[in-house]
This record gives C-alpha cells, sequence and structure tokens, in this order.
C-alpha cells in the first residue's frame, strides 16, 4: 500500500530518518552483527586476542549436555507458561462473556497485573512460597508436605511457572475476552436453538471461532516465556537447583556475564536469533492471512 | 435454563463465583504483599505471618522510601521515572519522525530503510546484550540515564505502528493542507500530530509499562546503587548467604514498584487496551 | 478571477498514459463541467491544474502565466474535494482560517473573511464546532467556505456532492450554482453525474479513457453529440443505438425497417434516437417487443428489443401509462431531425 500524495525533496526525509537510523545502527545492528560475528571466535583466557573457530562454538554447544538440557527447560517451561496462562485466562473469559452486566468491571479488576513487572512477581511469589517465611510453604507443611523450591527441581520448575503465569492471565484474558464477544450473538442462538448445550456450543461453534485469537496468543506467550521471564526466573531460582530452571535466555547471560564465555555466550544469542525469528515470520504470516480474510 | 443463551438464577450466581475466584486468586499474592509491608519484621519470620494488616504501614514505607537497603527507594523510583519516560517519548519521538518521511515522501534508501527498521522487530535486546553491553561501555554509558534509555528504543515498533495509522489518513488531508499552502514540517505539526493524539497516548501508555519493567538490561549496566531501577533494586535488597531479608521493606518496595505501572493501566484503561492491540497485532 | 488554458497536456504513470492531450480554454468566470465515467481522467487532469499530480508534458496557464512548475499554494486556487478533507481536529472556523494563516494575514482580515464566507453559506452558529458534529451538508458548505475565503482565482471540484443523499445533493447543487454566479470566479468542476454536468456547466467537458469526446455547452452536447460515446453518456435513460446501412437519407435497419436521417450517409452506420423522441405510432417503422416497463409518473419507461432482432430499445413516454397498455409488440416512429448518425468504424457523428 502505498500513499498517492507525497511531498517532494529528499534531504528532509533524510533528515526525519537520522535519528532513528542512527540509534538503531548503534545499539542494534553493530551488536546483532557483533553477536553473529563473536559467536565464530573463541576469546583466550585473558581477553587480549580471539581464535576464528569457524561454526566451533555451535558444534560445541549443540554437543553440550547442559545446553540441550537447557533447550528442553525452555520447552518445557514455555509450553507449562503458555497452557496454565491461557487455559486459565479462557476460562475467565468465557465465564465474563456469559454475563450481560459486569463484564467490564471484571475486566477491570483482572487486567491490571499485566503492569506488574515479572522481576516483581517473582518477588510476590517468592516471598509466598519462601521455604522460611512463606504463608504457602508454611500451611503446606502442616498438612504435611514438605516444600522446598530450593532443592526439588519440580517445585523449582512449577514456581517459575506460576509466577511467569500469573501476570499473563491478564493478557490473555483481554484477548480471549475481546474475541468472545466479537462473536456474533446470533451465532450462538442459533446453535442454542438447534439444542446445542452450553458445552457442546463451546466445542464446535465458540473455540473454533476463537482459533485465530487461541493462535495469535499462542505465539506471543511463547515468545514471552523466552524472553520476558528472565526476571522471574532471576528473582526466583538464578537459574537453579542444578540447572532445573535454566533456560536459554538465562543461560546466555549466565555464560555471558557472569561465565564470561563471550564466544559460547554469541553463539547462544545467534541460536535465539533464529528461534525468535521463526516465531516472528509464523507471527506475520499468520497476520497476513487474517488480513486476507 | 434449557439452552437458553443468556444466563439466570443459579447458573448466574455461579459465573459470578467463578469470576470472584479467579479475582481472588489474582489478588492474593498483592494482598499477602502489602500486609507484609504493614507488619514488623518479627511478625513476618515467625510463620505463620497475619494476614490483615498490621500498624506498621508508615514505617515501613518511609523506612524504604528514605534508606532503603542498599539506595533509598525514593532514588531508584526517580530513575525508573527517568527510564520509562526516556524511552517512551524517545521511541515515540524518532518513531514519529521516521514513519512521516517514509509515509509520505519518496526519497534514496526509502525502501532499504524501511526492511532495515522491519529487521529489528525480531530481535529483543535479551539477544544481544553482551555486544550491546559493550558498546554502551565504550561509549561510557554505564551507570548512566542514556545507557538506560538508548537501547530499549532501538527498535521499530512504533515506527510500524505510526506508519500503519499514516497510511489511514485520508490522502485529500495532505492535498488539502497543501492547497492550503503548507509545507511538510506545518502539515505534520498542524495536522498529522494533533490527529495522531490518540495513538500516540496509547502507545505511551505501553511504552511506559515496558520502560518501567525493565530488568535485564539495568540489572548489567547499573553498577552503582545509587543508578538502580526500582524493578531490578528489589533482587539487590536481598542479602548474599543466610541472613534474613528484610521483609517488610522488601514488600513495600515490590508495591511501590508496582503502583505506577498498575495506576496508568487502571486510569488509562481504554488506552492501555487499545495500545495492546495496536502494538501486538 | 482569471482564464485557464490547457494546451496539449498529457498525463503518464510511468510508461502508461492516461491523459492522450486535453486542449481546453477556460473563459474567466466559466463554470466548466469535466464529465465521464469513473477512470476516465477526469480527476487526474483537474489534479494537475490543482498541482497535485505534476503536467508530464503540454502547458498549463492560470491567468496567462505558465503554472506547470508552480506548487499548489502558488496558483492561487482553491479546491473542494470529496471527501471534504476537513481537518477533523480544527474548529470550522480554524478549518477556514487555516490557508490564511499559513499565508500570514491579518488577524482581522482573517476575522472577516471567514465571517463574510460563513454568512454567506449560512454556517455563522456552527464557526466553533468540530467537523463531526456537522451534518453531510454542512460539512460539504464547510469545504465551500474553506475555498471561498481564500479569494482564489480559480474554483476546483473533485466530485463535491457524491458523498451526499440524493436530496441534499440537489439541494447543494442548486447551492452551488447560485454561489458561483455571486462570486463569478472561474471554476473546475469534476463528476460523473451527467445531471450536475448538465445543469451545472457554462460548458462541458466529456472525457473517455483519458481522451475529449467533446466539449460544449450542455444543449449543444445533448442535442448535437459529437461521438456515439458522448451521445450514451449525456442523457437518462441512454440513447438507443440501432446498426443500419445508409444510402442517402434512408437507413435500412437490421429488421429490415426503414427510417429517415437528417444527413445524407453510405454504408454502415450507427443510427441513435433518445428514448424520448420515440413516437407512439402505430403505422410506425419501429417495432418493440416490450419486456417491461417502468412508470416513472411524469414519464414512463418501455423496456424491450427491437423486433426480430435481439438489439435493446428503450422508449419513453410522456405521463403516467398502465402496465396493460404496454404489453406485445408497439410500434414507433421518430422524426429525421431527431435521429443522430455515427461512423459504425470510428463513432464520431456524421453530418453537422
Amino acid at each position: 500500500m502505498e500513499k498517492r500524495v507525497t511531498f517532494k525533496g529528499w534531504l528532509l526525509p533524510l533528515l526525519l530518518v537520522a535519528p532513528q537510523l542512527a540509534v538503531t545502527a548503534v545499539f542494534f545492528f553493530y551488536p546483532a552483527g557483533q553477536a553473529v560475528w563473536q559467536s565464530l571466535f573463541i576469546p583466550d583466557p585473558f581477553g587480549l586476542r580471539s581464535q576464528f573457530v569457524g561454526l566451533g562454538n555451535f558444534e560445541f554447544l549443540l554437543g553440550d549436555s547442559y545446553y540441550r538440557a537447557s533447550f528442553v527447560t525452555t520447552a518445557v517451561f514455555s509450553s507449562l507458561v503458555t497452557l496454565v496462562s491461557m487455559g486459565a485466562a479462557l476460562c475467565l473469559a468465557v465465564l465474563a462473556d456469559r454475563l450481560i452486566k459486569g463484564a467490564s468491571t471484571y475486566r477491570t479488576l483482572l487486567i491490571w497485573p499485566y503492569a506488574v513487572a515479572p522481576a516483581v512477581a517473582g518477588v510476590l511469589w517468592l516471598f509466598m512460597f519462601n521455604t522460611r517465611v512463606g504463608v504457602i510453604s508454611w500451611y503446606l507443611g502442616l498438612l504435611g508436605y514438605d516444600w522446598n523450591h530450593v532443592l526439588n527441581e519440580g517445585e523449582a520448575m512449577g514456581l517459575v511457572v506460576v509466577a511467569s503465569a500469573w501476570g499473563r492471565v491478564s493478557y490473555n484474558f483481554l484477548f480471549f475476552l475481546a474475541g468472545l464477544q466479537s462473536i456474533p450473538r446470533s451465532v450462538i442462538e442459533a446453535a442454542a436453538i438447534d439444542g446445542a448445550r452450553f458445552w457442546t456450543r463451546f466445542r464446535t461453534i465458540v473455540f473454533p471461532l476463537l482459533s485465530p485469537t487461541t493462535f495469535f496468543l499462542l505465539v506471543v506467550n511463547i515468545v514471552y516465556a523466552f524472553f520476558e521471564t528472565f526476571g522471574v526466573i532471576h528473582t526466583i531460582t538464578s537459574g537453579g537447583p542444578q540447572q532445573a530452571t535454566t533456560i536459554l535466555v538465562y543461560k546466555v547471560f549466565a555464560d555471558g556475564f557472569v561465565g564470561q564465555d563471550l564466544g559460547s555466550s554469541a553463539a547462544q544469542s545467534v541460536i535465539l536469533l533464529i528461534v525468535v525469528g521463526t516465531l516472528t515470520i509464523i507471527q506475520f504470516k499468520y497476520i497476513e492471512r487474517k488480513v486476507h480474510y | 435454563m434449557s439452552g437458553m443463551v443468556e444466563k439466570r438464577g443459579v447458573g448466574l450466581w455461579l459465573t459470578h463465583a467463578g469470576l470472584i475466584l479467579g479475582v481472588l486468586v489474582i489478588f492474593f499474592p498483592i494482598w499477602l504483599a502489602f500486609v507484609a509491608s504493614t507488619v514488623t519484621q518479627p511478625e513476618i519470620v515467625r510463620p505463620p505471618m497475619p494476614l490483615l494488616p498490621g500498624d506498621q504501614f508508615f514505617e515501613n514505607y518511609r523506612e524504604a522510601l528514605v534508606s532503603g537497603v542498599n539506595t533509598p527507594v525514593a532514588r531508584m523510583l526517580a530513575n525508573s521515572a527517568v527510564m520509562a519516560l526516556g524511552i517512551a517519548f524517545g521511541k515515540i519521538a524518532i518513531s514519529l519522525l521516521s514513519a512521516f518521511a517514509i509515509v509520505y515522501f519518496r526519497f534514496p534508501g526509502r525502501q532499504l530503510f524501511f526492511w532495515l527498521i522491519f529487521l529489528t522487530l525480531m530481535l529483543p535486546v535479551e539477544v544481544r546484550i553482551v555486544p550491546t553491553y559493550e558498546v554502551v561501555a565504550r561509549f561510557g554509558m554505564l551507570n548512566s540515564y542514556p545507557g538506560l534509555i538508548f537501547p530499549l528504543i532501538a527498535s521499530a515498533t512504533a515506527t510500524f505502528l505510526f506508519r500503519q495509522f499514516f497510511m489511514t489518513v485520508p490522502d485529500e488531508l495532505a492535498e488539502a493542507a497543501r492547497v492550503d499552502g503548507a509545507r511538510p514540517m506545518r502539515f505534520f505539526w498542524d495536522i498529522l500530530l494533533p490527529m495522531s493524539r490518540t495513538n500516540i497516548a496509547a502507545l505511551f501508555v505501553i511504552l511506559f509499562i515496558y520502560g518501567w519493567n525493565q530488568y535485564l538490561w539495568p540489572l548489567l549496566i547499573t553498577t552503582d546503587p545509587s543508578m538502580n531501577t526500582i524493578v531490578m533494586g528489589i533482587k539487590q535488597m536481598f542479602p548474599s548467604g543466610d541472613d534474613v531479608a528484610d521483609w517488610p521493606v522488601i514488600m513495600a518496595t515490590s508495591l511501590l514498584a508496582m503502583l505506577p505501572p498498575v495506576l496508568v493501566v487502571i486510569l488509562m484503561q481504554k488506552l492501555f487496551i487499545r495500545g495492546l492491540v495496536d502494538t501486538e497485532k | 478571477m482569471a482564464t485557464v488554458t490547457l494546451t496539449n497536456i498529457r498525463k503518464s504513470f510511468g510508461p502508461n498514459e492516461v491523459i492522450h492531450g486535453v486542449d481546453l480554454d477556460v473563459a474567466n468566470g466559466e463554470f466548466i463541467v469535466i464529465v465521464g465515467p469513473s477512470g476516465c481522467g477526469k480527476s487526474t487532469l483537474l489534479r494537475m491544474v490543482a498541482g497535485l499530480e505534476t503536467v508530464t508534458t503540454g502547458e498549463l496557464r492560470i491567468g496567462g502565466e505558465r503554472v506547470n512548475e508552480k506548487e499548489p499554494m502558488d496558483r492561487n486556487i482553491a479546491m473542494v474535494f470529496q471527501n471534504y478533507a476537513l481537518y477533523p481536529h480544527m474548529s470550522v472556523f480554524d478549518n477556514m482560517a487555516y490557508g490564511l494563516r499559513i499565508a500570514k494575514t491579518p488577524k482581522a482580515e482573517i476575522a472577516e473573511r471567514v465571517a463574510n464566507a460563513a454568512k454567506l453559506l449560512q454556517l455563522e452558529t456552527f464557526l466553533a464546532r468540530k467537523p463531526r458534529e456537522l451534518s453531510g451538508g454542512q460539512r460539504q458548505r464547510v469545504a465551500m467556505g474553506r475555498a471561498i475565503v481564500r479569494e482564489p482565482d480559480v474554483f476546483l471540484f473533485d466530485e463535491p456532492l457524491s458523498n451526499l443523499d440524493a436530496k441534499l445533493r440537489v439541494q447543494m447543487r442548486l447551492e452551488i450554482k447560485a454561489l458561483q454566479r455571486k462570486l463569478g470566479v472561474t471554476s473546475l468542476y469534476v463528476t460523473h453525474d451527467q445531471v450536475e454536468a448538465m445543469t451545472l456547466a457554462d460548458r462541458m467537458v466529456v472525457m473517455n479513457a483519458g481522451d475529449v469526446e467533446q466539449i460544449g455547452a450542455p444543449l449543444e452536447v445533448y442535442e448535437r453529440p459529437a461521438s456515439l460515446f458522448a451521445a450514451q453518456f449525456i442523457g437518462s435513460p441512454s440513447m438507443n443505438v440501432l446498426r443500419g446501412t445508409a444510402a442517402g437519407a434512408l437507413v435500412t435497419l437490421a429488421n429490415g425497417a426503414v427510417i429517415e436521417a437528417a444527413v445524407d450517409a453510405k454504408g454502415p452506420v450507427i443510427v441513435g434516437i433518445r428514448p424520448e423522441h420515440l413516437a407512439p405510432d402505430p403505422q410506425g417503422p419501429i417495432a418493440l417487443d416490450t419486456t417491461m416497463s417502468e412508470p416513472l409518473g411524469w414519464n414512463t419507461l418501455v423496456h424491450g428489443t427491437m423486433g426480430g432482432t435481439d438489439s435493446e430499445l428503450v422508449a419513453s413516454l410522456a405521463g403516467v401509462h398502465r402496465e396493460s397498455e404496454l404489453q406485445g409488440t408497439m410500434r414507433f416512429s421518430v422524426a429525421a431531425s431527431l435521429t443522430h448518425l455515427f461512423d459504425a468504424a470510428s463513432g464520431r457523428r456524421l453530418g453537422g
């Protein structure tokens, strides 16, 4: 799509794009290029010179059991976050959609956790499940369950998943509710007249009509779980115990800044770049299709 | 009920009950944090902690704001505000200008520029942290506001948003302005900018929250506690080793950290929803 | 006020030429309507006069001065757009004053000029409102007002009435005509509506596919269409066209019927007869196998085919007729002076 009208001249538009071009070049393209470049080198221990290793860093990574474990961890983590946050949001949205009045009140009550930073959410949930002072862990103890996410890998994963999904419910709820409300009442009423009960209606009419929203949220939530949950992991588990919650982004940070292994960290960045690039392309493809409706 | 779409009686109450349960679950962590921020440290470390607020509200919040643990929280709040506002205003400003250029001019390199900024949509800052850190360090921008702000405005989401909006502005408005004698920048200031007000406001809400909630980046480049932002500063308040954390102050800080963005979402709900839908679609 | 002169104006978008050389002399104060179907290039032509499109070749003069290279604002023109193009965030007053402010007109003068225009257009009570608070007709008037306050040499109208409903369109048409008479400003008006063209124009320019088919006063175009296209585009319902073979003043139609034409010709021709010129006549040469009729009150349209052929034929009968009168085959005659002959190959008018 192009505008019919344009203004003349080329100096002014170049001046207009200059600020964005400068910021993007310095803080985006140069670092991204560096990431790719560094991924091909191994620096010596003193950081004075680097040795070119080609795809050696990648080969090493793919053979590294820790890295492969981190991949699996990320897959499990993002699937769970997506499932939990979308599942809860869909239930709430379906309930709110059934109300003639009051849906917007519940919306107001439910959307604000979106604004809570993942890192802050991490601190809140850490507080509830803290092994020493946590309220929930204490009551679990009363029931005879000894909660200890500092030592138990499964519990650690469970906690970061719930803490990550918590704020995300708002976001998904908002989009699900909008999706549900955009389904024409007449379609549902027609199904009701055809004798379909609530559950049948949901399964055969509502859910299929909601599938564009669901697919969109699926992609967006996976991207969220991949990247934006760093704060949750860092505040609650720092990747532990035994790397049980070390997702890929956390590992880039841990290897690059804590471990100072720049080559490997850069190679990991490049792999992440490919992953997120693929997801973005899927998302754009989907949007294109939606536009063609 | 028998197949009716509209809910009445028991069904209606069950629906409300389900929603209220959801709201309570969502609220619970916040409530607990609030309670913790109003009681004394001994009340917390001797579990179970109370579930109703205590009388230490003013003491805890004053202590957090004035002295904090490493840095007064007031200072961290100010840092966060500068960062969030800097990101929001900076990104909106450069995006408006470049979107205007892309949509209303034909200039050499236009297509290339368009694809270059398109690429930036695909890479969150988390993916390029190490080299970005090096760039910022080389510019001497560690522990500085520009260092906090610039890397995070190097993305084109806002440019795309404005481009999309400008495309929907009828061609005839620009033509009418030309007939009226308006030069390009005059058209931009007098017509395009005022017409974009709602879009700008919606984007501002989203970018403010995005900037305020940044964690990894400030964690990397602010080694000086006086430059910490509040969201990353909370983690710094936990003691290393086995010392007991100062929970009332930490929880007060957590609530202070979420207050500005939450207020923005609630008070500007319409703009927030619009911004969310605009930026994500 | 000024003359407008177009000399062999052409326009190409890339390799496609969309305007194939237009010549037009507009006299001072004249109201010219450019009319044609969508895509005929009429809007492009107007936009070239406005300076919103560049002229590929040819020369454009306003007030005798070449303006090809001038910006719109330096041509001293004003334009009324199809969707009005009112600035949505500005009040009616500001919309009208915007151009004057850019021209750094003194405040007092702006206020006076806007007040005068508002009075002329009965917009005085709406000056503080935003465009979205106005009705379609009021917005239309604001768009006119914006043009008037500039006191331009030339008014340009780009289908200004097509966004209005039918009733309002008639009313605004009359207002525009009255206003133009009163102000006496040279005007170019683009429309696809032949009724607007007929009623507004001092002279009209009939365009088709980037070419000018005819330039002339409305009745001249109606009575002596220069081409088959102009003949069919102007007039409602459209002129009947029948293939035939001419020998002298007599034309033999496809079904063998013979009619008398106004001019002499030879060989294959196309005969044009306006539906309103078909006179019921039991002995008439033209047979109409009726298929249906449309009573419009002041006249009645009878649709069908010419007897023994599948050429469509429409007759317009004055006054009310019941469907029962309009069954089967009806016969018509036509006065020779009311027939039009066109060359079968080129579609140009034959004879004077």
